[in-house]
């Protein structure tokens, strides 16, 4: 008999309603297990707070790192690309130009990289207690939305001293936000799955993050591009946040168009497919750690 | 069926050895496999195998064909030597670790306590880590607050509970870390050696917790090396041996044969490597065995015939004087007494680097019947120092014949107590009846 179904939870096994609980091998594809990991919702309330907690009792500067990583990056790319390359920037001042696109990609760059370290990091713990394991990254990535708040305020900051207001258009900005969110979970989990079972993705990472930066237009327009190459360019998810901010908040003349569509649905693929395969590899994460 | 807590069907377990023991893969090596494996295949079905996986050499099963129940409220031990399968097996119950073959099932909440103190985080305070462990045990919010006094109470961290645990002694840690997982409460309990760490007054601590969670009726399932715990928690054993079940009944019976069986090898420990050793940078334990008034290392001796308990152990360092001694505890996990080294030769002396074999000798005619483990210590003094103590090092058994000679007398039933001294016993007739010697000798067992 063909075993597809790994857990299947039956309730009231007896008139005292007592659950049942059956473990199988599983084969191939598995469910999502959403049910599961919504039961363990408060674990993974927990694993966002104490990432945060810790994260800024070991280091010095503590939350700072928030608000200086992006402000040091604009300093760095205004002086290079702005002054010395001279860019063009949608015609709005270089400096905002670029930090707009900053906060986002960093919400995402940081939540890659944390989420993609996540199992391998709490190994102990995967070998020891059984929780959904999608906790971990999610937790990484939500814990990764303090930073964001913060480096958001020092671009409000930048916005007022620049003076400039956003239009309507702001109230999409939750949509970008869930974009990046959807786009940094997703490449998340295809790295912390593929990590655990080899362990040179640690060291791809920050090469991947850079590339991935450069091929992204956070020192440079998307406009560069002319339009059928343009919603192509969309196929990274990352240029429909990026492009997506610049919109909502600066107003830039060109409104991103069919290219963010390219980006939602591609992020959605990332995502989907990378739960699935993280689902797949879970069952051998405590035997390979 | 509505009694059944736990039921395992023909479980089987198989891990790769080898090629990836305990190291991840790298990319390189699967990059290579994927060019390997399709000409390999091919090769299979020229031999006519079809597709079975080719790389069978490296697997081992560390479960094989493992069945059993469990009844609710029963508390039930799971014993075996290293690498019999008893973790993996557990592993799979507490769903970290999915079976390969075979089925579980489950009725109830599980709580699973593999570890003490996973999952705590040394920045944390005690208070963030009791919510953090709670909720990754599967505890819910409500219930860890309702608890929450009663856990810090058991722990007895009131004073400390807001300050990080990485300046708790590893004594605080460890109630800590018990006394959140002792408050889960699942209907369905696995615990894993969490009773081989902490001092004793903790240990006592932990059982008599376990003792209560057992009584409120709740299944528990106990892996341990700790014979005495399994004794006494314990009304049944799982012995596990190989990966399969090699018996399962009484716990007494089963820890008596497993102790007793050759393979169960009690008599002897012997340590090869240094570095695994318990020691430390000024003394090693080497071996330990027991042995009998002939020489002969054995794990059984009579009632009434001394045993020794040899310790061998390597000094590294001069300049000590050193302590060795055991202890003895019996099957209910009573500290039945500790010997300290009475040779005079050593007495306030230094040691220099060597091996040395310090041999106690326990009299005879003052255990009483039944499994007996023996614990191991090195002491130094000034400062007060333990370098190495090995609980349960080795363990043998009591046994007394009815040639009624020995302290049971012509008694032919079971001799209670903790220990059975022989006391001489005299009886005078008022009457005046008088029995010489020779006829109590030559007279019949009448019962």
């Amino acid at each position: 008999m063909e075993q597809t179904v790994k857990l299947e939870a039956v309730a009231g096994a007896t008139a005292e309603q007592i659950p049942l609980l059956v473990l199988r091998p599983s084969r191939g594809w598995q469910q999502l297990g959403l049910k599961d990991l919504w039961q363990y919702r408060e674990l993974l309330y927990f694993l966002c707070w104490r990432d945060i907690k810790v994260r800024y009792k070991q280091t010095a500067l503590g939350i700072a790192w928030a608000i200086l990583q992006p402000l040091m990056t604009m300093i760095l790319f205004s002086l290079f690309f702005g002054k010395l390359a001279k860019m063009p920037s949608d015609g709005i001042p270089y400096p905002l130009f670029v930090l707009t696109a900053l906060v986002p990609w960093m919400f995402f760059a940081n939540g890659v990289t944390q989420s993609a370290g996540s199992l391998v990091e709490n190994a102990s713990l995967l070998k020891k207690v059984y929780f959904p394991r999608l906790a971990v990254p999610m937790a990484s990535i939500i814990a990764g939305c303090v930073d964001f708040v913060c480096s958001f305020a020092l671009l409000i900051i930048m916005m007022l001293f620049y003076g400039i207001v956003p239009s309507a258009a702001v109230v999409w900005l939750p949509f970008f936000l869930a974009l990046a969110c959807i786009a940094s979970l997703g490449v998340g989990l295809w790295l912390s799955a593929l990590n655990v079972q080899f362990r040179d993705v640690r060291y791809v990472i920050p090469f991947l993050m850079q590339l991935w930066m450069f091929a992204t237009p956070i020192a440079y327009p998307s406009s560069l591009l002319s339009e059928p190459l343009r919603t192509v360019y969309g196929l990274n998810p990352m240029v429909g946040v990026v492009e997506g901010f610049r919109w909502v908040l600066l107003g830039t003349a060109t409104s991103p168009g069919p290219m963010v569509w390219v980006s939602a649905a591609a992020s959605l693929v990332v995502l989907i497919t990378g739960a699935f395969y993280f689902r797949r590899m879970e069952v051998t994460f405590s035997d390979r750690m | 069926m509505a009694n059944l807590a736990v039921r395992v069907e023909n479980l089987w377990k198989q891990y790769r050895v080898g090629r990836q023991p305990e190291r991840y893969s790298t990319l390189r090596d699967t990059m290579a496999g994927m060019f390997r494996a399709p000409l390999r295949r091919m090769q299979g079905l020229m031999a006519g195998q079809g597709t079975v996986s080719s790389a069978s050499d490296d697997q081992f099963w560390a479960v094989k064909d493992v069945s059993f129940d469990i009844r609710r409220g029963e508390v039930v031990g799971i014993i075996g030597r290293n690498g019999a399968g008893k973790s993996t097996l557990l592993k799979i119950l507490s769903r970290i670790t999915e079976p390969t073959r075979g089925q579980v099932s489950l009725y109830g909440r599980v709580g699973s306590l593999l570890e003490v103190g996973t999952g705590f985080h040394p920045e944390l305070t005690g208070r963030e880590n009791i919510q953090l462990n709670a909720a990754i045990l599967g505890m819910k919010r409500e219930e860890v607050a309702e608890k929450f006094d009663e856990i810090v109470a058991f722990a007895e961290v009131e004073k400390f509970i807001d300050t990080p645990v990485k300046h708790y002694s590893s004594g605080m840690y460890l109630r800590l870390a018990f006394a959140v997982a002792a408050h889960l409460e699942p209907e369905i309990l696995i615990v894993d050696e969490v009773l081989a760490v902490g001092d004793a007054a903790f240990q006592k601590k932990c059982l008599g917790k376990m003792e209560g969670v057992a009584k409120e009726g709740r299944t528990v399932l106990f892996v341990s090396h700790n014979m005495q715990a399994v004794t006494r928690l314990c009304e049944r054993v799982i012995l596990l041996d190989a990966g399969g079940v090699a018996g399962d009944g009484p716990a007494g019976q089963l820890v008596t044969r497993y102790l007793s069986s050759s393979d169960g090898n009690t008599k002897m420990r012997e340590w090869d490597d240094p570095v695994r050793a318990p020691g430390s940078d000024v003394v090693r334990l080497c071996a330990v065995r027991t042995r009998a008034e002939d020489g002969h290392t054995t794990d059984l001796v009579d009632i009434r015939k001394p045993l020794g308990v040899e310790i061998e152990y390597e000094v590294l360092k001069p300049g000590h004087v050193f302590h060795p001694c055991f202890s003895v505890h019996n099957s209910e996990g009573v500290h039945l007494f500790s010997a300290q080294d009475t040779d005079g030769t050593w007495r306030r002396r230094h040691r220099p680097p060597g091996r040395y074999v310090s041999t106690g000798w326990i009299p005879g005619d003052l255990l009483n019947e039944g499994a007996m483990f023996v614990g191991v210590a090195m002491w130094t003094l000034n400062p007060e120092h333990c370098h190495f103590y090995e609980r349960d090092a080795v363990a043998f058994h009591v046994v007394d014949s009815y040639d009624e000679e020995s302290a049971r007398g012509g008694w032919p039933f079971s001799v209670p107590g903790a220990i059975r001294p022989f006391c001489k016993w005299e009886t005078q007739s008022e009457s005046g009846v008088s029995i010489s010697r020779e006829e109590v000798r030559q007279a019949p067992c009448n019962r």
